[in-house]
């Protein structure tokens, strides 16, 4: 018996559109998924806010804390001025968190568990960070790359260092929460696979023993749902992050 | 070398990684409990920090972690 924990990330077309060159223009399980976590996030904000009562409500209360939750981020690492960028960080938290957490259900496909999407995210808030820094900044924002305080001798190597790292921030920015869904989604297949293995190879003793490895697997669902939102955090308080620099160039 | 024994040998070494990240996430939880300790009403304030350390340390095992799945199970 061969475990295939790789078939879940298959991208299938299920309708076309139509065709640009040789490229096919579909719709797929990816943007169906896509369509599905954008549906459930305008449900819940706009069902939340729909009755705007004093005391809120179950629904009204789940919006009102992911948006205090998202502000209280922003205000403390970017400031007062990088509630400005609230509706993009609250966007993306709000995204990568519901479209993690609809592919944890079995049978679903995790949208971010696909590098193009991540890297289109990251690039995203790498350019807003670029331009809006330059925008507001001008010239001096290339100050973040000349740390204060540095020996003349030692700064251009320094430089180079800051510039590196500044350009590979988009890299690890989307591998990271790219790498973790994956991972944690082959992880889960593979244990799942251990029990039908024991059974197939064993019988009944088997089935007994897949016992051990089909708990293993609740528990890393359970890890796989803490994992789902920390992975949105951070990409929202990384992204405040480097807005922060944006706004507040030179350290 | 067959290629198949050798990417079997490639993710094993590859996963030698995530030795480090464990390393680094025991140090995080460890000054954090040992901070708390010491000051538990600041304690709760710095738990943001500590969950931000936690994942940008763990997605460093998870890279090495994801190149040995990647040998595993993508075919070439």
């Amino acid at each position: 018996m061969k475990i295939d924990p790789i078939h879940q990330f298959n991208i299938e077309p299920l309708f076309t559109i139509g065709h640009i060159g040789n490229q096919t223009i579909a719709v797929t399980n990816s943007s169906l998924y896509m369509f599905l976590s954008v549906a459930l996030i305008s449900i819940l904000m706009i069902g939340g806010v729909a009755g705007r009562q004093l005391v809120p409500g179950r629904f009204q209360s789940m919006a009102e804390i992911s948006y205090e939750f998202v502000a209280s981020t922003i205000r403390s690492t970017a400031g007062a001025e990088g509630m400005k960028f609230f509706p993009l960080i609250f966007s993306l938290f709000m995204f990568i968190c519901v479209s993690n957490l609809v592919g944890i259900i079995p049978y679903t496909f995790t949208i971010s568990s696909h590098i193009i999407v991540t890297a289109a995210l990251a690039l995203l808030v790498f350019f807003t960070v670029l331009i809006y820094g330059i925008y507001r900044n001008g010239l001096k924002f290339f100050r973040i790359f000349v740390p204060s305080g540095v020996p003349i001798y030692i700064l251009p190597l320094v430089m180079f260092i800051e510039i590196l790292s500044f350009l590979l921030r988009p890299v690890s920015h989307s591998v990271r929460l790219f790498a973790n869904m994956l991972a944690g989604h082959i992880a889960l297949k593979v244990f799942a696979g251990f029990v039908a293995m024991l059974g197939v190879s064993l019988g009944a003793i088997g089935w007994i023993g897949g016992v051990m490895p089909l708990a293993l697997t609740v528990a890393l669902t359970a890890l796989e749902l803490l994992v789902a939102f920390l992975q949105a955090y951070v990409f929202a308080i990384l992204t405040c992050i480097y807005l922060n620099d944006a706004i507040h160039p030179g350290h | 070398m067959e290629p198949a024994a050798a990417k079997l040998i490639g993710a094993g070494i590859a996963c030698i990684g995530m030795g480090g990240a464990g390393v680094g996430v025991g140090v995080i939880f460890g000054n954090y409990l040992a901070a708390a300790v010491r000051n538990p009403s600041a304690a709760q304030g710095q738990f943001g920090n500590l969950i931000f350390g936690f994942a940008v340390t763990e997605a460093l095992g998870i890279f090495s972690l994801l190149i040995a799945l990647l040998l595993l199970f993508v075919p070439l």
